[in-house]
């Protein structure tokens, strides 16, 4: 096969596997002190102190939670539908993770004299030409649909209104969001003329490269991506399907152990992903000054604290305001960024 | 290799395609439709062809099957055993046959598979699948796209005034 090059195969597998488990260590780690991490700013943010009792400054906190998760009882409903019930949470959890087999977390590193890009789903030839999916934003967005299933069945296989209830609500959100984040990326497109994101990388090189400064249309249509995203991903001010004071916790509210952790993880993933996107579409990916594998990383965690900043600062909107603010707001300001990023194109080229 | 991975996908996509006609749960069998898109984008992959494969996945998978679940969900649809008459299983198959042997007429028979197109693999991986598409989509086939278009503005224009009582 050509794909291979003049790299031997076992190589080849080699430098898969071992990329595929570096992002997957890198998510889970991620997501386990992502936990820790918003409970102990929001903690700051509000004057406590936050988890400080499970090992030097409660850094041991995430282990501590993943084992009593992982010893409670598991509980199914007896009126639960058991097939859609126990496939709900792997549904969440899964296109969650996925996502980070296009998004490219470095620069192409040489070991042995073969060129390795840091993407999973990426390899380089003879010549040194990298070749990645050719797809790699619509197959983001095609995994960011697919997680709303996982809300679906949950929210109906566990028999409970309030599960139905929240299910409803998420997905309501998740596909009424999805519509202008989709559109924002457009924005992205048109200036990159690619939808790999090896390509569109490698436009976003040198600080004023990155897209988000390109155009002052580029700019709204990042705040607004990243905004919608966070819609996307249920987290706050969004978090509507979770709204414990009229929902008890929604979709997860019959879900314990393990199942309950998943959705937990879901979350979390989803917000290292999405953050991650936003890095690589319009925050330069890994270009910056640092090595490139920790400008990427500390993108993404910066963003992540603006997520965490954000759920300590706004109180949740109501169900009115957000479908008002989903529809009548960000879908017109897109389309109207669309048009925008055309014009300012053809004028200043 | 490549030849081992299709079969696995076939046969999946075979299995799930019966489940979705054999299952009594109409969710589970949403389900499985849904499995079979993804088979079918996994085929349309191979085919080099990645494009159709993440609009398959986002139109089919993320889109038209969530407003089924949603339906079936909404409207509480129970399981529909016994519903099933011997006619109607009689005619399922008989079309299906039918529709078997038009597809192997066609591909054997047929002038359909000496004819060969402009677009091979080295022309997809130097120029791109997308590019492919939105170039000849605007160039040779710009009328059916444009009249496509305005079939979708009638059908949004269709839903919004059936479901705004109050306009």
């Amino acid at each position: 096969m050509d794909i291979f090059g003049d790299i031997p195969w076992y190589i080849y597998f080699a430098a898969m596997i071992l990329k595929v488990l570096v992002a997957f260590v890198f998510v889970l780690l991620t997501v386990a002190y992502a936990t820790y991490a918003e409970r102990k700013l929001i903690g700051f943010m509000q004057v406590r102190i936050g988890p400080n009792r499970t090992g030097p400054i409660g850094l041991l906190q995430p282990i501590a939670d993943g084992i009593k998760l992982f010893f409670k009882e598991e509980i199914i409903p007896a009126q639960a539908s058991k097939f859609a019930f126990v496939l709900a949470p792997l549904v969440a959890l899964v296109p969650a993770f996925i996502s980070f087999a296009v998004i490219p977390f470095g620069d192409s590193i040489q070991i042995a004299g073969y060129k390795f890009p840091l993407q999973i789903a990426a390899y380089a030839d003879k010549a040194g030409t990298v070749y990645d999916l050719n797809i790699g934003v619509l197959y983001i967005l095609a995994m960011a649909s697919l997680g709303v299933y996982g809300i679906v069945l949950a929210g109906w296989s566990s028999n409970s209104k309030y599960s139905l209830l929240g299910g409803l609500r998420a997905s309501a959100q998740m596909i009424s969001y999805e519509l202008a984040a989709g559109l924002a990326i457009v924005c992205v497109f048109m200036v990159s003329q690619s939808l790999s994101l090896q390509a569109i990388v490698a436009d976003q090189s040198g600080l004023f490269g990155w897209y988000i400064f390109r155009n002052p249309f580029l700019f709204v249509a990042g705040i607004i991506f990243f905004i919608c995203s966070l819609a996307e991903i249920n987290r706050t001010p969004f978090d509507l399907p979770e709204a414990e004071t009229e929902l008890v916790s929604g979709f997860c509210t019959e879900y314990s152990s393990m199942k309950y952790a998943m959705f937990f993880m879901a979350e979390y993933a989803n917000m290292v992903t999405v953050c991650a996107v936003m890095t690589t579409l319009f925050l330069g990916g890994w270009h910056g000054p640092l090595p490139s594998v920790l400008n990427f990383i500390a993108k993404v965690y910066v963003l992540m604290f603006v997520c965490m900043w954000i759920r300590a600062t706004y109180p949740r909107y109501r169900y009115d305001q957000l479908m008002k603010l989903g529809w009548k707001v960000f879908l017109p300001i897109t389309l109207f960024l669309i048009m925008g990023n055309a014009i300012w194109m053809t004028l200043f080229k | 290799m490549e030849t081992l991975f299709f079969l696995i996908v076939a046969a999946i996509a075979v299995i799930c395609s019966l489940m979705v006609v054999t299952n009594k749960n109409p969710i589970n069998s949403a389900l499985s439709l849904i499995m079979t898109f993804f088979c079918l984008a996994t085929l349309y992959v191979m085919l080099e062809a990645p494009f159709m494969a993440a609009i398959q996945v986002i139109v089919y998978a993320g889109a038209i099957m969530v407003l089924i679940v949603f339906v079936i969900m909404l409207l509480n649809i129970k399981s529909e055993a016994g519903r099933r008459t011997s006619h109607a299983l009689f005619m399922g198959i008989s079309v299906g046959l039918l529709l078997l042997v038009q597809t192997w007429y066609l591909l054997v028979k047929s002038s359909l598979s000496s004819v060969r197109g402009t677009v091979d693999s080295a022309m997809i991986s130097k120029v791109g699948h997308t590019e492919l598409i939105g170039k000849s989509l605007f160039t040779d086939f710009l009328l059916p796209f444009e009249i496509t278009s305005i079939l979708l503005l009638v059908a949004i224009v269709g839903a919004v005034v059936l479901s705004k009582k109050k306009l």
